[in-house]
């Protein structure tokens, strides 16, 4: 059963520890500054990146479970060219060549390599546990690149980064907006595939271009990795081939649209997933707070809420803020309303670890 | 000697003193302060060598104008403030 949770939010990192059989506040750190992502590492670090506002992204990595923390480098970008055209199609305005969120952060631990996916969209690869980030030219100077545009962020951005438990040069990404695309080489070439997948907030001709896909989040399931779980702008999909073809399930009460999914780690077919009122208003349908899971492949869903405030909660739960351990048996997640909580029968009951936490941007076991 | 002067905000994240250095531009100010703080870099300045959109320079009482080039001139005894913007962040 894991024993840490990491928990990133509005106002810096916090750490539960699971001791004598309950969960409490271990650790708060980095206080007053945005904690956009957190990842433990295998060697036993933390890493957190902060948004500073004013002054920029950061880095930072804890070796003693959060009390202190050093400073780290932090991914650039490369010059941008006088000459360069790179513009967002939606807004018009150019993409800025300059780091504004670390929006994915993983390890291949096979290989001591961190991965960092980031707005504007660029994948940055470090082969030296953090010491110096390269860009991933072959996707960045990718024409297909600039076809990507931002949807809720200004800029388009990677927030899904899935590294082949079987073979680490296989890495698929989840953009938004800019699909799922997959590299077989170790982030020599990249392919958009993800085909299936639909963009109803596009015009009919377009609804279907792998590469002006929204998903939200895309998921692997560890001991099976060629079925993955996506929750997408405009509902919840499914792939069984690796990423190549998308399944849209359309039956999931009480509503298919959110930001979060988990997949069991063992079990391809058992996900979960946080809904909320598509698309724009964003708040648990009447007010009642749900998760929805499958053990069927998306076939049937059943309605947990057990624990879960079921009048007047208006807790939206971001991409990266739900989370399951590696035994498959614990979630947990937070909300944009500061709530966090924790379940140890996959979902059957939830308890509240905390409900006056700062807006929480992410959740990640620790092991 | 232009001297350069930062918000006591920066100092919570990095090492930022007070220093008189030579230069004949804003560019050139910060280049010569990077040399001994290099940390610095990266909290005024964005990744193509900007000056942040959320930070303000004040040289010598006034906006700097030049933002992406910084060639601003200063003068012998010049004074330049590096300050939040009152803006997002």
């Amino acid at each position: 059963m894991a024993g840490r949770l990491l928990v990133g939010t509005r106002k810096g990192a916090f750490a539960f520890e699971r001791r004598d059989g309950s969960w409490r506040l271990a650790n708060a750190a980095l206080l007053g500054d945005p904690v956009t992502m957190v990842l433990a590492s295998s060697d036993g670090a933390w890493h957190a990146a902060q948004d500073l506002g004013h002054f920029g992204v950061k880095l930072k990595r804890s070796r003693d479970g959060g009390a202190t923390w050093e400073d780290r480098p932090v991914p650039r970008f490369p010059p941008k060219p006088e000459d360069e055209e790179d513009v967002d199609r939606t807004r018009g305005t150019p993409v800025p060549w300059d780091l504004k969120r670390v929006w994915a952060l993983e390890e291949s631990p096979s290989r001591n390599e961190l991965w960092c996916g980031t707005i504007p969209g660029g994948l940055f690869r470090s082969v030296d546990g953090g010491e110096s980030w390269q860009l991933v030219e072959s996707l960045w100077r990718h024409p297909d690149r600039k076809a990507w545009f931002g949807g809720g962020a200004d800029f388009p951005g990677i927030h899904s980064v899935l590294i082949d438990p079987r073979d680490p040069n296989v890495i698929r990404l989840g953009v938004s907006c800019g699909g799922l695309w997959i590299s077989t080489d170790g982030g020599e070439s990249w392919e958009c595939r993800g085909n299936g997948m639909r963009a109803a907030y596009m015009p009919p001709e377009q609804a279907h271009d792998p590469k002006i896909q929204d998903p939200h989040k895309i998921v692997q399931c560890s001991a099976a990795p060629d079925h993955l779980w996506i929750q997408h702008h405009n509902g919840i999909f499914k792939s069984n081939d690796g990423g190549r073809t998308c399944i849209e399930i359309e039956n999931a009460a009480p509503s298919s649209f959110g930001f979060g999914v988990a997949v069991h780690p063992r079990d391809p077919t058992t996900a979960w997933f946080v809904p909320g009122v598509k698309d724009e208003k964003r708040y648990p349908l009447d007010g009642a707070l749900v998760v929805t899971r499958t053990r069927d492949g998306g076939n049937s869903f059943e309605i947990l809420r057990n624990g879960l405030p079921q009048r007047h909660a208006y807790d939206l739960v971001y991409r990266h803020g739900l989370d399951i351990d590696a035994e498959g048996d614990t979630l947990a997640f937070g909300s944009t309303t500061g709530n966090l909580w924790l379940s140890e029968d996959q979902g059957d009951h939830w308890q509240a670890l905390s409900t006056f936490l700062p807006p929480i941007y992410c959740v990640r076991f620790a092991g | 000697m232009a001297s350069l002067y930062f918000t006591p905000n920066l100092a919570r994240h990095t090492q930022c003193p007070t220093t008189t250095l030579e230069a004949r531009t804003v560019a050139e100010l910060f280049e010569r302060y990077f040399e001994h703080w290099p940390d610095v870099r990266g909290f005024v300045l964005d990744d193509q060598g900007e000056v942040r959109k959320h930070v303000k320079v004040l040289v010598d009482g006034r906006n700097m104008s030049d933002r992406k080039t910084l060639s601003d001139p200063l003068e012998a005894d010049s004074e330049v403030y590096v300050f939040q913007a009152l803006s997002g962040g």
